[in-house]
């Protein structure tokens, strides 16, 4: 027996699990160079997303335009890489916000039950009964327009052109219908978790609700959260991609892979135009099973004993 | 039991009157008002005022919406503004939803035995190459959008191969089905097979298959009696999960075969700012939704008797 073995800790096991599962670690390289080329953009590009070249509009794959050009003269290439930023801004933040809801009302509906979780788990029953896209469709279309006036009075004209109201608008409407899946989630945790004998010595001992809610339940009922989340990022990304088929993504000129698709998916009958339409397409399926890869990797590297 | 169920139906009325509530707040805080719509961008104040009037739109919010409630309950979801100026909703509706429902019908029909047998057979031969197959492709197609998936068979199938049609419609057993339906149960296909597989993988792992099986049942009879109904139960409320999601995976796929469905019609709503249509549309969905998850507590209470007092 060496002495000298290094000590294996959760952290290590589940990581060393993870590290063998081969999706995964592609999963994992995939966005990897996702939020590298989002990082790097700038370097990357060969255009500005909106600059338009007049002489080679609507052109298939040529020498200045690797991807070819739409049908405004605008480089695919450089927007196929402008909108790995918009991808990468909604695989954060989407899921951020939806786990900071999540985790928060799901935490209160689980831990004090009886009212407080009825209001809760009826909100989250609503929210979930809309469908999602007409719902978010919705509030894009009703709510953005309200709140791009008041950014504009309280002196932010500048970020509002920019389009970044829009990020906004879009991703708290994505979270709005994302967090009840994940409270309920936490919920579950919590109501099985809060009778352990863990959670009772710590409340014999005096401690107070929040500190035991927070420090002692919560990082036991984080392991299915964390695959939810990281489950759920492909699903953000593919959910865009509808809100820009029905007009209400992000807006142009910000582009999006979602977008492009949208703009460019009659060309499936294009005799040249075709990898228009292919290569943010591939590019999309990619990301998605990526995510959708690392989400299902973590699963089994948390649950050891799952087969 | 009785008290479970009438507490279920109970909250159906309120959860329908909160969802009308919601869309109709904020179709009326929204911007571009109905008479906006109508009358263009250029109008005098008196006709804009004359519009109001007619529509009832100088009303206060509560009388208005009292208004459209009552509507609603009679199944009269008001009038097309822009997308089919004057045609009442529900006629529009009741044109369309025969097509979805057939579509969707189909997408089931051939979707759930599909991956209700695909899922069981990986599950048995759990870690076999058939299982890590099925795992892997349902994985794959559901990680590709239906904008996706819509072009890329058109391409194959009606431009290349020229087998198919590109689109349109000409009833549920003609060749121009195939395709929208063919990705619609992909999606019911990948669902069910991976949550069987995880059913019947659970259940053969526990302690009454092992009995079963001791006391000297033939596995026919182990399979059929004792895994399969178990294992089947859970797979109810997905079930009504889907029927909750067909408006909106219908959406997409009827827009890109150029179906006349409800899909197709939320679309041309949707790009046109149709609002009362949309709004129909969206409370008809949330309906479903609803009722198909009461159905599916019920049918769940029913048959398992732990549910009925949670």
């Amino acid at each position: 027996m060496a002495l000298n073995a290094k000590p294996r800790t959760m952290f290590s096991d589940t990581a060393n699990r993870f590290s063998r599962n081969l999706p995964a670690m592609m999963g994992v390289v995939v966005a990897v160079a996702m939020y590298a080329v989002a990082i790097f953009a700038p370097l990357l590009v060969t255009a500005d997303y909106s600059a338009i070249d007049l002489d080679n509009v609507r052109s298939g794959p040529i020498l200045q335009h690797y991807f070819g050009t739409d049908e405004l003269g605008r480089d695919v290439y450089s927007r196929v890489i402008w909108a790995t930023r918009s991808a990468a801004f909604v695989s954060i933040f989407v899921p951020a916000l939806s786990l900071i809801l999540g985790v928060f009302f799901g935490m209160l509906a689980g831990y004090f039950g009886g009212w407080v979780d009825t209001i809760i788990m009826r909100v989250g029953d609503i929210l979930f009964a809309f469908p999602g896209l007409l719902f978010v469709f919705f509030i894009a279309a009703t709510i953005k327009p309200a709140v791009l006036d008041w950014v504009k009075t309280i002196g932010l004209r500048e970020f509002a052109k920019q389009g970044y109201v829009d990020y906004i608008v879009i991703f708290s409407a994505l979270a709005l219908v994302g967090w009840p899946g994940l409270a309920r989630l936490v919920r579950g945790q919590f109501l099985t978790l809060r009778n352990r004998e863990f959670v009772l010595a710590a409340r014999a001992i005096g401690t107070s609700n929040w500190k035991i809610a927070i420090r002692h339940i919560l990082p036991n009922a984080l392991t299915p959260v964390i695959v939810a989340v990281s489950g759920g990022i492909g699903g953000a990304i593919a959910a865009e991609t509808s809100l820009s088929f029905l007009g209400v993504g992000l807006q142009p000129p910000n582009p999006s892979w979602g977008q492009m698709i949208s703009d460019y998916y009659v060309y499936w009958r294009s005799a040249d135009l075709w990898p228009l339409l292919l290569i943010p397409s591939i590019i999309l399926v990619a990301v998605i099973l990526a995510f959708t890869f690392i989400g299902d990797g973590l699963h089994e590297a948390l649950n050891p004993y799952l087969e | 039991m009785l008290s479970y169920i009438v507490r279920r139906m109970l909250w159906l009325p309120v959860l329908l009157a909160i969802m009308i509530f919601i869309t109709f707040w904020l179709g009326f805080y929204g911007p571009g008002s109905p008479e906006q719509v109508l009358l263009g961008q250029r109008y005098s104040p008196e006709t804009a005022a004359l519009v109001r009037r007619q529509w009832g739109l100088d009303k206060p919010f509560w009388v208005q919406y009292g208004r459209y409630v009552l509507n609603y309950v009679s199944l009269n979801f008001g009038e097309s503004l822009t997308k089919y100026p004057g045609q009442p909703v529900a006629t529009l509706l009741a044109r369309r939803l025969p097509i979805t429902l057939q579509l969707n019908f189909a997408a089931v029909m051939l979707g759930v035995p599909v991956g209700l047998l695909f899922g069981a057979i990986a599950a048995y031969y759990h870690g076999s190459w058939f299982d890590r197959g099925i795992i892997f492709v349902s994985v794959f197609l559901r990680a590709i959008p239906t904008l996706v998936a819509g072009p890329i068979l058109l391409f194959i199938f009606a431009k290349q191969l020229k087998l198919l049609p590109v689109g349109g419609w000409d009833g549920i057993f003609s060749p121009s089905a195939i395709l929208p339906v063919a990705i619609l149960s992909t999606g019911i296909i990948a669902g069910f097979a991976r949550q069987t597989r995880a059913n019947v993988l659970d259940v053969l792992n526990s302690d009454y298959v092992r009995t079963a099986r001791a006391k000297g049942l033939s596995e026919v009879r182990v399979l059929l009696g004792h895994v399969l109904q178990n294992a089947l139960i859970p797979l109810i409320t997905i079930f009504g999960f889907m029927l909750g999601g067909m408006v909106e995976g219908t959406l997409i796929t009827e827009t890109i075969f150029g179906i006349p469905g409800m899909g197709l019609l939320a679309f041309e709503a949707i790009n046109a700012r149709d609002y009362p249509i949309v709004i129909a549309i969206t409370v008809l969905a949330a309906v479903v939704f609803a009722l198909s998850n009461l159905w599916a507590d019920l049918f769940y209470g029913v048959i398992d008797p732990r549910i009925r007092n949670t």
